[in-house]
């Protein structure tokens, strides 16, 4: 489903990402595991196609992401990947159950309410559909944020340090809750993290040197 | 969900700053607005009351106030001229029709006018009731001034002296109606329309003699153009009389009061850049705060265009409801001036007309607001998504 292979990716002179060969099957869920500035992030965004490589070969379902450009990879991310970003950024002008829409409308898809309102059900959350995203506690904003980054039913769900900030028993609801929604959709799930707690749950791990 | 919906969500965020962008537009559009439908209505309404007059002879004073007061009976007469002169242009070959006018009489600040029944033909006046003048002291009404003075066909009233409320009442003689005319949209609709003998009667009590005899202005169509070049020179040289020409004084006017208009027109227009450069800056503000929501409709797979249309779209759709509420406000202002107007018996202006003019004023309301958006627009284009994401 993702494969990298020889990524090196370069600020200036300065190398923050190599990465010889990685690879994840549909369905499978990883842990990138590093410290604070390890590269984690640019990994992500390289993934996401929000930031091109220096250099490398980087594929997701069997599609390479340099061979498609500008309009192109915008409209491929919208549908074949969900992210959840690590400050969330819910659209504030935006009820819980739009921000759900607006993912279907920039992806290209049809707008599906159901779906919508289906998947806010699944994050229990049902009931705050018409809230706006200020008056929601970050438990719930953290769980309208995954909502929208699976309403789509993507390839692949990433997170950023979904577990930064939270108690333990926070911790473990919010990965049940990436699990859960990644299994929901089938998609390969990507959690990076440098939450030593996440690292018991999960067999298949990435780990980035400083 | 469509960038529509996405534009008025956004603008709704910000009802203040929103609210008061419409409004300055809408107060820049709505002054454009009043000028425009004042003027144009005002243009055509002269150009309907001087149709067909080609030259104006009455007493020596101001042209302009010779054309005012005998083809818009908006002035007070520039004096009187001896029937005799006036009969001797009426059959100068040149003129093919001269109607002649009496002026000195209102009734409720209703002008009496002395003529002949070419008069109300000239305009294509028909009595809705009743019939035309056939005897002296027969009087018919104007639509406008049997609607304001509840008169109808039988009723008798009093001339009063003078033009204006308030002269003495010649309630010796009084007028007799025996007709109202159908609604022209000239002054006709003003005016009290009777013989020039009628007036002759109220004023000179018993018999004058022929000589004496006076009328106010003649109203005089060319028989050729040829008369248009000889005709007011040889009044104006030979007799005793003026002749004013109705377009040329007319122009003149417009001319004049164009000064006051270009000087509200200049306002309307600076409200409007001003509307303008506030949307601009509201916009380049709003993007500072969304930045991250930019950002996060790139990461759902929104690109560069879509966002860039969606700034245009916002202000856009902000200018389109500026000018829109612009252009109710122009009319409803109108309106209020109209009805001003129309207390003072000067029925020349109304809100309920539309221009098609006011197509373009609305066209330039929306292109302020993609001007201003333009820039905001093109930032958001060039928002580079990953450092803004990657430093939340």
């Amino acid at each position: 489903m993702l494969s990298l292979t020889a990524v090196r990716h370069r600020y200036g002179a300065r190398e923050v990402l190599k990465i010889d060969r990685f690879e994840a099957a549909a369905g499978e869920h990883w842990l990138v595991l590093g410290p604070s500035g390890c590269g984690k992030t640019t990994l992500l965004h390289i993934i996401s196609g929000l930031l091109r490589a220096s250099e490398g070969d980087v594929r997701v379902g069997g599609q390479s992401l340099a061979a498609l450009s500008g309009a192109a990879l915008d409209r491929w991310r919208g549908r074949a990947l969900g992210v959840v970003p690590q400050k969330l950024h819910l659209v504030a002008s935006l009820s819980v159950l739009e921000n759900l829409l607006l993912a279907q409308f920039l992806a290209g898809m049809s707008e599906d309410v159901q779906r919508a309102r289906a998947v806010l059900e699944q994050v229990h959350l049902g009931e705050r559909a018409a809230a706006r995203p200020p008056q929601l506690s970050h438990g719930e904003a953290q769980r309208v944020s995954v909502a929208r980054a699976t309403v789509n039913r993507p390839k692949i769900l990433i997170a950023d340090e979904p577990t930064s900030n939270l108690d333990d028993a926070n911790c473990e609801r919010a990965l049940d809750l990436l699990q859960a929604q990644a299994m929901e959709c089938g998609a390969t799930l990507l959690i990076a993290t440098h939450d030593q707690r996440a690292r018991a749950r999960f067999e298949n791990r990435l780990e980035l040197p400083q | 969900m469509t960038l529509g919906g996405l534009s008025l969500a956004y603008l709704r965020a910000r009802p203040l700053a929103s609210a008061l962008n419409l409004l300055l537009l809408a107060l820049g559009v709505a002054t454009i607005t009043v000028l425009l439908l004042a003027t144009e209505q005002l243009e055509n309404r002269m150009g309907r009351d001087a149709r067909g007059i080609d030259l104006v002879a009455g007493a020596k004073g101001s042209p302009m106030q010779l054309v005012l007061s005998a083809v818009f009976h908006l002035d007070a007469p520039t004096g009187n001229i001896p029937l005799s002169d006036a009969t001797a242009l009426s059959k100068n070959r040149m003129v093919k029709k001269a109607i002649p006018l009496a002026l000195g009489d209102s009734y409720r600040s209703y002008r009496i006018v002395g003529s002949s029944h070419d008069y109300p033909a000239h305009y294509g006046a028909l009595p809705a009731e009743g019939r035309l003048w056939n005897a002296p002291m027969e009087a018919v009404l104007g639509a406008e001034v049997a609607a304001a003075t509840k008169l109808r066909v039988g009723a008798k009233f009093a001339g009063a002296h003078g033009l204006g409320e308030g002269g003495d009442e010649h309630d010796k003689e009084p007028y007799h109606v025996v007709g109202v005319l159908a609604p022209t949209g000239t002054v006709l609709d003003r005016l009290i329309l009777t013989s020039v003998e009628s007036v002759w009667e109220v004023h000179e009590h018993g018999a004058p003699a022929s000589a004496s005899k006076e009328i106010t202005a003649l109203l005089i169509e060319y028989a050729s153009p040829l008369a248009a070049a000889m005709l007011p020179r040889a009044v104006n040289a030979t007799s005793a009389l003026q002749a004013a020409s109705p377009a040329y004084e007319s122009a003149r006017l417009f001319r004049m009061i164009g000064v006051g208009v270009d000087v509200l027109r200049a306002f309307g227009v600076i409200l409007m850049l001003a509307a303008g450069l506030s949307v601009f800056i509201a916009l380049l503000n709003a993007l500072e705060e969304r930045r991250y929501d930019l950002a996060v409709m790139r990461m759902l797979g929104a690109t560069p265009a879509r966002l860039m249309g969606l700034m245009l779209l916002e202000g856009c759709v902000l200018a389109l409801a500026g000018g829109i509420t612009g252009i109710a406000l122009g009319h409803l202002m109108t309106e209020a001036l109209g009805a001003t107007l129309r207390q003072a018996h000067q029925s020349a202006v109304t809100g309920w007309a539309w221009s098609n003019q006011e197509w373009w004023l609305l066209a330039a309301a929306v292109a302020v607001g993609i001007v201003a958006a333009l820039i905001p627009a093109w930032r958001a284009y060039r928002t580079d998504v990953a450092p803004v994401l990657a430093e939340g």
